[in-house]
């Protein structure tokens, strides 16, 4: 049994909240995105917040250490869009595996420095595993629904460059997160199997699942129960959602599979619903309340943020689980 | 803090599909398969996909819990048309929302069909067809791809077609998916091949049957995983006649379900309710699946014409009457109780003219309800056999009458049986458990047995078989060797132009070498028969005069058509070289601290052991298998279908074993001996006996493994002399058969075959009993590196502890010869009588030989085949000529 699991069973985790968000309070420009190694870059890089890894390591480490410092236990790396096929956008594939080896070693190196000086509360990284920006299951073309944009074969070595890196860097857990398409995820999991298998080592693996609206559907259609069957097949540490709802919409869902699911449970929602100016506007307080609600009913083992989220956040809620006994698991015999 | 819940089969399309004890049968819709709809077939070939995704929503919105996808088809391009469809399926959420099933017999076709949807899908199927390797390669992917899996109970043999290998190939792929795999058991869901009855064919009778029979075992005895099946093929021969059909597939799956099939693929348009129903046809159904009576398909044709189209009123059954009298003996006769059987036959005797109407009468009236009982499972082997105490019996009873009857009338008293078969257990074989219990059943069955007995020459059986003018030669064999002799005795039957059928049984005779080497040297039939109840119904097709010959015709083209698929098959295998099979033997780092110097070496000798030490480490599961009731002790005794009489024979066995054990019946003799040795020349081992050098030469896996995996042989246990590490090993003899042949002949003078076969099946038990008792002893004391070992009967029948004793003539070690360097160095036959035939069977037959290995990385392995290199070295190292090599490793030969 992993460490992480051992403490698992002891208390509730907490994940840190938006890397995103956090990013943007530094306003940095498009020179400061392409920093002087990218400088004659071809195309447009503000924006793409993964290269940031590799211009501005000293900000990341900052947002880390903030978020250590309000209390979560686990830091995610910059790695949301690593893969070949979302920095196709920037041109950027040769580098996929710089950036998420460097963003593993800088979320490590903050968590060593942390975990040294209390080494009673350990603190982890998770190597961020976004869903890519395209389906394996849809068709983005309207008038011919067979057809699709990415093969799994496809995902798959995409994914097990970045896994691959994001463990060479020290990453200690797998996120597979923010699935919107259940067989994106598949593909995710089992470029980690095979990495798992030719380097025979154990990694614990989360997975998060995204429901997109009030249908209580992901994207590419599953209930959330049915996203859960789709994606136990092999170990894993947790499973549970993000992204995309506050954390009041997530509970009804968070129940379908915290009674069912035979592993640990996770949620980071957003930090409630974006208002009309795209701005996630819940203050901590409010996303607090909420959660309590999950901790009260029992519903999660990992909780943390995401959009919208910040250290404030991070530390409401770190304040709060420890009054509060983890979900307790029920394994099939 | 953590709770347990049940481990249940969970799928998902969109939405979720959990499957539960409480769930309904499952239905996988049918349509969508190019095998199955001749319309989904046509809409694909013309690409009109659109129309072809109308039959997938129509089978959801009918009630389909699964679509099974099916593409396999000469003239499409099947994973084209696989990924194709998939594609457009998971684009209609109302189609999507369940589980789908990839069906191909194709593995890429499946790769492809996973590859493209997210939900857990079922892979329709993998089997051990292609062998081990193959099966787990696709398993391992399967699970990656998050997908349970259909598991056909099809091995490299071939598909299984009775009880017995539905259970040992269903229970061979459950272990490695389990075990070795680590594949989720309730993602696992067995095909126990539906195969079609009624047919008119002899041994399609229990072809529903032997499904519903294997689905029970197997949901008893392999937790947590699914049963499934296409259940239109049970109905094949009624095809055209819809309401037999329906009824048919109704009765059929009411049986099934009940036994633990959960799901399968049924066309709900052709399914009956069950209740619904006429009286009569259901009677007719019944008996048919159920395989209830003889005449069953005769009379299920008959009534056919009547319900053609639509089911209708028909005339009622008239009922079976009977005396008073022919009820109580055929009461005896089924229950196997003699007690009354004396009087109730001379009642009978004195009701008649002449004594031998009794026979034909009464007696075998009541003999043929056991063989309709017996035939449909309704029975078992231990009361088929106990009828047949009462039945010789009774016959005893009578012979005086008709001895004196004879005398007085010359003609008209000689009894018809219903054949003459001669049945032997060939040269150099002692074992003889399986093929008596062959012989009662036949005899019960009104044939006459000529048994030759044991170790019988085949100029013995080639000589009877004429003088006795049999109908049909039965051979018997359980060790290797008498395979060859088995070859041997076929080859004379062709040059003296015999043209009796000739059957084969035997633990290690196979379908396989009987097609392979049997079949081709005799022009006329050879049949494999393994159990008794197959035996009476072969034995009865042979000897049907109308139907005979086009039985054997098609004996002799299914053999045929076996050996060629076999042969085929087996050609694929990759082998190494035995240098290279050397080089990547198993390299255990021997250290000094990792052998245990015995505290005892040299020879041991028990020539008087108090068996009853022995009573609690025996493994009774074999036991229960001697008498074809399966399933693990104790569990069987409370077993819902063969319980009640697993029970019964379970008591009968513990009286005897008292008897056996209170007034020494038997006696156990042991001898044993441990002794510095060290691996020499690559795979001999070199043992130091009292100062005198012995050898013992090994056997290599040749077969081309995985990477990583090693190519073993047993020297690879022993550390290698120029290790400088003194290494030990030891090897033994035990026996527990001394008296027992005496005791059964005593039983059979009785006519009490029933017990003879019990001491013989009770003397074996106790040998491997007493082989486990002292190999405990070896470990814990005598050689002493398990000194603190603690473990109970059901830990040691695992074979939990550190240490193996293999058996020369088994599969880590084929060659029996090494019997003899046993025999020499611990001198077996002067110190404790055991003797080896000229075969190495040892004798008296309930003993058990072997080696001890000590180290902790020793394990059983199988050699399985070797390559003519290995046989010549072999045949080198032990200073035989090639042939003789040849010989005594002809089963585990490769072709080359």
């Amino acid at each position: 049994m992993s460490q992480i699991e051992q403490i698992l069973k002891e208390r509730i985790l907490v994940l840190d909240g938006a890397m995103g968000t956090m990013l943007q309070r530094y306003n940095f420009t498009e020179e400061d995105f392409r920093g002087s190694r990218f400088k004659d870059w071809p195309q447009s890089l503000k924006g793409n917040n993964d290269l940031l890894s590799l211009t501005q390591p000293k900000a990341l480490a900052e947002v880390h250490t903030k978020y250590f410092e309000a209390g979560a236990d686990i830091a995610e790396t910059n790695t949301f869009s690593g893969t070949t096929i979302a920095m196709a956008d920037y041109g950027m594939e040769e580098l996929v595996y710089e950036m998420n080896y460097e963003s593993a070693k800088i979320a490590k190196a903050v968590a060593n420095k942390f975990t040294l000086s209390n080494p009673e509360k350990p603190r982890f990284v998770a190597g961020s595993i976004g869903p890519t920006n395209k389906t394996a299951s849809l068709s983005p073309d309207v008038n011919d629904p067979g057809f699709r944009a990415i093969s799994f074969d496809e995902l798959r070595e995409a994914y097990k460059q970045q896994v691959e890196a994001l463990l060479d860097g020290g990453a200690d857990i797998l996120l597979v997160e923010t699935v919107f398409d259940t067989l994106n995820a598949k593909a995710a999991l089992f470029a980690i199997e095979e990495v798992k298998e030719v380097r025979d080592l154990k990694v614990p693996v989360m997975v998060s699942g995204t429901i997109t609206d009030a249908s209580g559907r992901t994207l590419s259609g599953q209930t959330p129960e049915a996203f859960l069957i789709s994606i136990t097949h092999l170990p894993i540490l947790s499973v549970g959602f993000n992204c995309a709802l506050g954390a009041k919409q997530l509970t009804p869902h968070l129940e379908a599979i915290a009674t069912k699911a035979d592993f640990f449970t996770s949620a980071h929602p957003n930090a409630g619903l974006p208002n009309a100016f795209g701005e996630y506007d819940e203050t901590p307080e409010e996303m607090a309340a909420q959660i309590k609600e999950y901790l009260e009913k029992g519903l999660v083992n990992i909780v943390g943020g995401c959009c919208g989220t910040t250290p404030e956040h991070i530390k409401a809620i770190a304040d709060l689980v420890g009054n509060y006994q983890p979900r307790k698991i029920v394994i099939p015999v | 803090m953590k709770e347990r819940k049940p481990k249940y089969l969970q799928l998902s399309g969109l939405e979720p599909l959990v499957i539960t004890p409480d769930s309904n049968f499952i239905n996988v819709g049918e349509r969508t398969n190019v095998a199955g709809s001749r319309k989904f077939l046509r809409l694909i070939k013309e690409g009109e996909y659109a129309e072809a995704l109308e039959i997938a929503r129509h089978q959801v919105e009918g009630g389909a819990q699964i679509i099974d996808i099916n593409m396999d088809d000469g003239l499409i391009d099947g994973k084209a048309a696989m990924v194709r469809f998939l594609n457009l399926v998971v684009a209609e959420p109302d189609i999507a929302r369940v589980p789908i099933m990839i069906d191909s017999s194709k593995w890429e076709i499946i790769e492809a069909g996973l590859q493209v949807v997210q939900g857990k899908c079922v892979v329709n199927s993998i089997s051990l067809k292609e062998g081990e390797e193959e099966f787990v390669h696709q398993a391992t992917l399967i699970r990656r791809y998050g997908a349970a899996v259909i598991v056909m109970a099809f091995d490299e043999v071939g598909q299984a077609d009775n009880l017995e290998r539905r259970i040992e190939i269903a229970e061979r792929s459950y272990r490695i998916l389990v075990d070795q795999v680590k594949f989720p058991p309730e993602d696992i869901i067995f095909d126990l091949n539906i195969f079609p009855v009624a047919t008119g064919m002899e041994e399609h009778k229990r072809n529903a049957l032997d499904f519903i029979e294997g689905t029970k075992w197997v949901r008893e005895n392999l937790p947590h995983c699914s049963v499934s099946g296409g259940v239109s093929n049970v109905s094949f021969s009624f095809r055209g006649n819809t309401a037999v059909r329906e009824a048919m597939h109704s009765v059929f799956l009411y049986h099934a379900i009940k036994a633990g099939m959960n799901m399968g693929i049924v066309n709900p348009t052709l399914l009956e309710v069950y209740d619904d129903i006429s009286k009569d046809l259901l009677e007719h159904v019944e008996d048919v699946i159920l395989n209830r009576r003889d005449d069953a398909t005769e009379r299920l044709l008959e009534f056919a014409e009547t319900v053609q189209g639509k089911v209708r009123e028909s005339k009622v059954d008239l009922s079976w009457r009977t005396t008073a009298l022919q009820e109580r003996i055929t009461r005896a006769l089924v229950k196997g109780i003699d007690q009354f059987i004396v009087e109730d036959v001379e009642e009978a005797r004195q009701s008649v003219s002449r004594p031998l109407e009794v026979i034909e009468g009464h007696l075998m009236t009541g003999m043929n309800v056991v063989g309709d009982l017996f035939g449909s499972g309704k029975m078992f082997l231990p009361q088929v056999v106990k009828s047949a105490r009462v039945m010789k019996k009774a016959v005893a009873y009578l012979e005086p009458y008709i001895e004196e009857e004879k005398k007085n009338n010359a003609e008209g008293a000689v009894s018809q049986a219903a054949g003459k078969i001669l049945m032997a257990t060939v040269k150099g074989d002692v074992h003889d458990i399986g093929k008596n219990i062959v012989s009662v059943v036949l005899a019960c069955n009104n044939y006459e047995i000529v048994d030759l007995g044991v170790m019988v020459p085949p100029e013995k059986i080639i000589q009877k078989a004429v003088e006795e003018r049999v109908d049909i030669i039965g051979l018997s064999g359980l060790i290797t060797p008498s395979l060859d002799e088995m070859v041997f005795l076929a080859k004379e039957m062709e040059r003296q132009h015999f043209q009796l059928p000739l059957l084969i049984g035997g633990a290690t005779t196979s379908k396989a070498h009987t097609a392979v080497k049997i079949d081709p040297v005799y022009s006329h039939s050879v049949v494999h028969v393994n159990d008794a109840s197959r035996a009476v119904t072969v034995v009865g097709d042979l000897l049907q005069k109308d139907t005979g010959v086009t039985y054997k015709a098609g004996i002799k083209s299914d053999y045929e058509s076996f050996r060629e698929k076999f042969l085929a098959r087996t050609k694929q295998k990759e082998y190494l070289t035995l240098s290279q099979a050397r080089a990547n033997k198993l390299k255990i780092d021997f250290q000094q601290q990792d052998i245990f110097t015995p505290n005892y070496l040299g020879i041991k000798v028990w020539e008087e052991f108090d068996l009853g030490l022995l009573e609690k480490f025996i493994d009774w599961t074999p036991f229960f298998r001697s008498w074809d009731l399966h399933g693990k002790y104790p569990d069987i005794l409370k077993d819902t279908v063969v319980g009640e009489q697993a029970t019964e024979l379970f008591e009968d066995a513990q009286k005897m074993l008292r008897n056996v054990l209170d007034q020494k019946l038997l006696a156990g003799k042991a001898i044993f001996g441990i002794f510095p040795a060290n691996q020499v020349n690559e795979d001999d081992i070199e043992l130091n006996a009292d100062g005198d050098e012995y050898t013992f030469r090994t056997l290599r896996q040749q077969s081309k493994k995985r990477e990583g995996v090693a190519n073993i042989a047993l020297a690879d246990f022993i550390a290698p002399k120029q290790s400088g590490v003194q290494d030990y090993m030891g090897c033994f003899c035990v026996s527990t058969g001394f008296g027992t042949k005496e005791l059964a002949e005593a039983f059979e003078k009785d006519n009490d075959d029933y017990s003879a076969i019990m001491i013989k099946a009770l003397a074996d038990r106790l040998a491997e009993a007493f082989a486990e008792y002292l190999h405990r002893e070896v470990r814990t004391k005598y050689w002493g590196y398990a000194a603190k070992e603690s473990l109970d009967n059901q830990a040691l029948i695992a074979e939990k502890y550190r240490g193996i004793r293999p058996a020369p003539g088994y599969p880590a070690c084929p060659d029996h010869l090494e019997k003899l360097t046993i025999w020499e160095i611990l001198q077996v036959q002067e110190s404790i009588g055991v003797k080896l035939t000229e075969s190495l069977a040892m004798w008296p037959a309930a003993s058990v030989s072997g080696y001890y290995f000590a180290h902790p990385q020793a394990r059983y392995f199988g050699l399985g085949k070797i390559k003519p290199d290995q046989v010549e070295d072999f045949a080198r190292r032990k200073d035989i000529a090639v042939e003789e090599a040849q010989k005594w490793l002809a089963p585990n030969l490769a072709d080359s």
